[in-house]
């Protein structure tokens, strides 16, 4: 006997996908930090196309698993979660309304990346300020280029006097 | 592949080829910056060697995982795990202990440096829309290692003199190392008549340009050009180092081959 399954259309299951949070970052979702690139509905099957964030990011294999739940969950019976590399994830592509979250939660948002011809000039120039999500205040210091996670750094605001993190450009 | 295969003659050998050259030089970069997990000199620095090994392991894993799908293989845990030493074919450099925080400092350095210039040439070359995919993600990581070590490498050499004597015993021991990273062997030049790699002597003078101003500017001796310089490595002829680490990284799954993370 055929399992039951019920049908759902690609706007419907975009909306699933919108309760997938990133176990790191929980006050965003994986739509609009632009992870899930693509939702292709064959018949009846399913394909997922995903983009991991950064290469050594542990979240990712989290991530892929809580899609299965939600989709499993939902009686999707077909479907599948591809990972495609054709177009590197960038920070560009994370929602405004994702930003002020991340910002709202103390975590500084990325800004535009920058042109990465850029990169040996400024490699030896001075470092872009990151304003403290908590007090505005540009006044802040980078601690290190690597934080809590492969995908922030640390930052002091020498105005509110608190360390923060920021998610890095790229 | 090992020393005593052919050199691949067609596109997909040559693409396999180069998946697993570039991921090997990674996965072992990767676990040797792993061993510094908890040994950090300052939590920042454990943290942020950490998070290069971390970025490093993973970008070999996208790159065999990639080798896997065209081999056949089941993953990439294939190349990774049920390999021995004389299929690597990584260079030597990586493959060398992790040292001192100077030493390990300085091998990200000149290592970031390469992989700068190399990935910067190979995403203007390679079709392969997958692979050019992982080249342009990867490249915005290696950008970090390399603006981070190279900080460091001037903080060391310009410190005191304790730091300062450290870096340049590092130097004197890994310059021998960096000739490997731009020998052009049968394997690469197949690879570059298919249009998968590049000519790595085209980027020569500039990763020198840079290294050499780092060094210069960190108050360090610039290295002798005609020195010895050690060679073998990408044809499987390995340092006894990478025998033990692999005895190490590999033993967990070889000895419980079906084990799994629950």
């Amino acid at each position: 006997m055929k399992p039951v399954t019920t049908f759902y259309t690609k706007d419907q299951i975009w909306s699933i996908l919108e309760e997938v949070t990133d176990p790191e970052i929980p006050v965003l979702n994986i739509v609009e930090m632009g992870i899930v690139r693509d939702i292709i509905i064959d018949h009846e099957k399913v394909t997922v196309q995903i983009t991991p964030t950064y290469s050594g990011c542990p979240a990712m294999n989290a991530i892929e698993n809580e899609i299965h739940k939600k989709l499993n969950e939902r009686k999707i019976s077909e479907f599948q979660v591809k990972t495609d590399y054709s177009e590197s994830w960038t920070t560009d592509w994370m929602t405004g309304h994702a930003k002020k979250k991340l910002k709202d939660y103390g975590i500084a948002p990325p800004d535009k990346t920058e042109n990465s011809d850029d990169f040996l000039t400024n490699l030896k120039g001075s470092q872009k300020i990151v304003p403290c999500p908590y007090c505005d205040s540009m006044d802040t210091n980078l601690e290190s280029e690597f934080g809590s996670t492969a995908c922030k750094s640390q930052y002091y605001c020498n105005n509110c006097d608190q360390p923060f993190e920021h998610f890095k450009c790229i | 592949m090992s020393t005593f295969d052919k050199i691949p003659e067609s596109y997909e050998e040559s693409l396999t080829e180069i998946l697993l050259r570039l991921a090997d030089d990674r996965l072992i970069h990767g676990h040797r910056l792993s061993e510094w997990a908890g040994h950090g000199p300052e939590l920042e620095e454990d943290l942020a060697l950490a998070n290069v090994a971390l970025d490093m392991i993973g970008h070999s894993s996208a790159l065999y995982r990639y080798a896997a799908e065209l081999e056949d293989k089941k993953d990439e845990d294939h190349y990774a795990y049920f390999r021995d030493d004389i299929d690597f074919k990584n260079v030597a450099m990586v493959e060398l202990p992790k040292g001192d925080f100077a030493f390990t400092i300085l091998r990200q350095f000149l290592f970031s440096a390469y992989s700068y210039y190399l990935y910067k040439e190979l995403i203007a070359t390679v079709k392969d829309e997958q692979l050019n995919g992982m080249l342009r993600k990867h490249f915005k990581e290696i950008q970090y290692h390399l603006r981070h070590s190279r900080e460091w490498v001037l903080r060391l050499g310009d410190g005191n003199e304790e730091s300062h004597l450290r870096i340049r015993e590092a130097l004197q021991e890994l310059w021998m190392y960096t000739g490997e990273l731009f020998e052009m062997d049968g394997t690469f030049k197949a690879a570059l008549s298919h249009g998968l790699f590049v000519d790595t002597t085209s980027f020569k003078t500039d990763w020198e340009k840079l290294v050499f101003e780092t060094l210069d500017e960190a108050t360090l001796n610039l290295p002798e050009k005609d020195q010895y310089m050690f060679s073998g490595a990408r044809d499987g002829r390995h340092t006894e180092h990478l025998g033990n680490l692999l005895a190490q990284m590999q033993f967990l799954r070889r000895s419980y081959p079906d084990a799994e993370w629950k």
